[in-house]
């Protein structure tokens, strides 16, 4: 890649952005109510009828506030929370690769996301505000439990000062698998009436929110995700070596830390919301590098929108696939990304044989 | 009659021992590099060369004494400001991602910008200067992962250059290369340091390019200077019988005029 220009920004920034723009209008067309943005505008409900109805009732079809209700209560509530739930997997998915200098990281594969599912899922259960702990609280209990799980992963997997890729991985599924086994302890210890959705969390699941929620996430994902971008040149040369950057001038461990408060906290803020979507954040990053090259600079605004946009059609296709039922964004994210981890991590294994 | 310039990099009285260990690296040791110098920092395996450069670079802080860097203790350095008068080469290079070799260049200018600020066109000339100093001039474009390990080496050497310091510090800079390119390495370091004022250190496991290429050479041993001065007096079978534990013939090559090492055997097996 030639080196980063604040024009290249800019260009491929402002691409992004309007790809997804478009993404979010489409997206927000489909459904299986068969109602288009454009009904929003109608002015003459009976001209509204296209031929096919798509086996709705025609005189619900033809009313403005019905479809408004629809397109804006139901769909954009919904496409509007994938889009910030893939921008934020996605760039915190670039942002551990880049710390713990390790390219299969993962916030759902390392059990950073299942660390922030324990903490919510436990909070929930002791009985604050009702079946399900009002949202900030449980932002709190996740954000807690994915910094922790963080930690640990840094403390299990060091060996002679050094953290190992390996190891990471390892510890990082055997953590994933505790969590699962704790949530559904508390799961069944409260019952499952109390916790019903518990099942929709663990498989990751984009609900319908309202604007409150959706206002308050945008916040903080934004925030987080310029916070990154702005550790940017510092990320670069941490990738470069950490004695590199040293000498560079930069202050590893103090950027290391913000880094990862800034990426645990916006993957604890989606997990709060969506539960567990696994692997957005490994396939977009690479994806990303591929197309626009290592620095952490664009690469992390660029991931986040990239990200977006996949989680959306991922989503999107989540909702059509069975319709009229819904699947789970989880499901599929997984049968994509289970491969693809597979075979990153074999191309991966060959390189490094042929450098030995 | 004029003073003389103090030393631009200064080790006093320097004591170090790794953390958690009990017998002390380093228990006052001292030495002074003036600006211009080429010194050849040699010694045995175990000697604390890189833990020594380490100490020099700011890297690890002795336990007492002090490093001293352009008449500044280099604690009292902000290590942005370190960066901007003293660059380092370390042996670790392990590059994550696929970053370009003009890219890889370009983060020797971090210490010269501000927190946010994209390189601008002065910064990629400095790092276009940088690559013609070591002859990558074509190679910019290339990922760092794609060239020889000589050419990885000239990269490194060229990112340290575009900080635009007044010493230079490497560690090791020829391990793992041939013949061909150890020499193209310590060829570009002698010219720039007679040319262009800057101050070398280097590491070095070989005597005979220390010796040739060096002003100065600098033995360490059990943690102590055990020889320091001009290469073609220093190098004697006696020192290398005392530091190497190794009988060897020392010659003089007619065509450089620098002293050589031709080891013979080990003193004890």
């Amino acid at each position: 890649m030639p080196p980063l220009t604040a024009r290249r920004l800019v260009l491929v920034l402002a691409g992004l952005a309007a790809a997804l723009l478009l993404a979010i209008v489409l997206c927000a067309s489909i459904g299986s109510s068969g109602y288009t943005p454009f009904d929003l505008f109608r002015l003459n409900p009976k001209a509204a009828l296209p031929a096919t109805a798509g086996g709705e009732v025609e005189g619900i079809r033809a009313d403005p506030s019905l479809a408004a209700d629809m397109i804006l209560r139901v769909r954009l509530p919904r496409v509007l929370i994938a889009v910030l739930a893939g921008a934020a997997l996605a760039a915190a998915g670039v942002v551990f690769q880049g710390i713990l200098r390790n390219p299969l990281a993962d916030p759902y594969i390392l059990g950073i996301s299942g660390g922030a599912a324990l903490g919510f899922i436990t909070v929930s259960a002791a009985g604050f505000g009702g079946a399900v702990a009002a949202l900030p609280l449980r932002g709190t209990a996740a954000f807690a439990g994915s910094i922790a799980t963080v930690g640990l992963l840094v403390l299990l997997s060091r060996a002679h000062g050094r953290v190992g890729t390996d190891p990471m991985i390892l510890n990082g599924v055997v953590l994933n698998t505790v969590y699962l086994a704790l949530i559904m302890l508390v799961q069944t210890i409260v019952g499952t009436t109390r916790l019903h959705g518990v099942m929709l969390w663990m498989v990751g699941n984009i609900p319908v929110e309202g604007y409150g929620v959706i206002g308050g996430l945008t916040g903080v994902l934004v925030a987080g995700i310029i916070g990154l971008t702005a550790l940017g040149r510092n990320l670069n040369l941490i990738a470069a070596g950490e004695e590199v950057a040293r000498g560079l001038g930069v202050e590893v461990e103090r950027t290391r830390l913000v880094a990862i408060l800034f990426a645990s906290l916006i993957t604890a803020a989606v997990v709060s919301v969506t539960g567990l979507i696994g692997f957005a954040g490994l396939i977009v990053p690479h994806a990303a590098r591929l197309l626009f090259g290592p620095d952490h600079r664009l690469l992390i605004p660029a991931a986040a929108i990239l990200g977006g946009l996949f989680l959306l059609l991922a989503d999107t296709a989540a909702r059509l696939v069975l319709a009229p039922t819904e699947l789970p964004v989880g499901v599929l994210t997984a049968i994509c990304g289970g491969p693809f981890f597979i075979w990153l991590y074999r191309a991966r294994r060959r390189k490094v044989a042929f450098d030995a | 009659m004029p003073e003389p310039a103090a030393p631009i990099l200064e080790a006093r009285s320097v004591v170090f021992r790794h953390a958690g260990t009990e017998k002390a690296i380093f228990d006052g040791l001292s030495m002074a590099v003036d600006a211009g110098e080429f010194v050849g920092l040699l010694g045995p395996n175990g000697a604390g060369k890189t833990t020594f450069l380490r100490l020099l670079a700011g890297l690890a802080s002795p336990l007492s004494g002090e490093i001293r860097l352009a008449g500044r203790s280099l604690a009292d350095y902000r290590p942005r400001d370190r960066a901007r008068t003293l660059a380092c080469v370390p042996q670790e290079s392990a590059l994550l991602f696929d970053f370009s070799v003009l890219e890889v260049v370009l983060m020797g200018r971090a210490p010269h910008l501000g927190a946010l600020a994209l390189e601008g066109h002065a910064d990629l000339e400095a790092a276009r200067a940088a690559l013609s100093e070591v002859g990558l001039d074509g190679l910019a474009d290339r990922p760092l992962s794609a060239l020889s390990s000589g050419e990885r080496q000239r990269a490194l050497i060229a990112r340290a250059l575009a900080q635009q310091p007044r010493v230079l510090l490497l560690d090791e800079p020829t391990a793992f290369l041939d013949l061909k390119h150890r020499l193209q390495i310590y060829e570009i370091l002698k010219r720039l340091s007679t040319q262009g004022g800057l101050t070398v250190v280097a590491v070095s496991h070989d005597l005979n390019l220390a010796a040739r290429y060096g002003s100065r050479i600098v033995v360490l041993h059990h943690g102590r200077v055990a020889a320091d001065g001009d290469p073609a007096t220093l190098v004697t079978p006696a020192l290398l019988r005392e530091v190497y534990e190794t009988d060897a013939m020392v010659g003089r090559d007619p065509v450089t005029g620098a002293v050589y090492v031709v080891p013979r055997t080990p003193l004890s097996l």
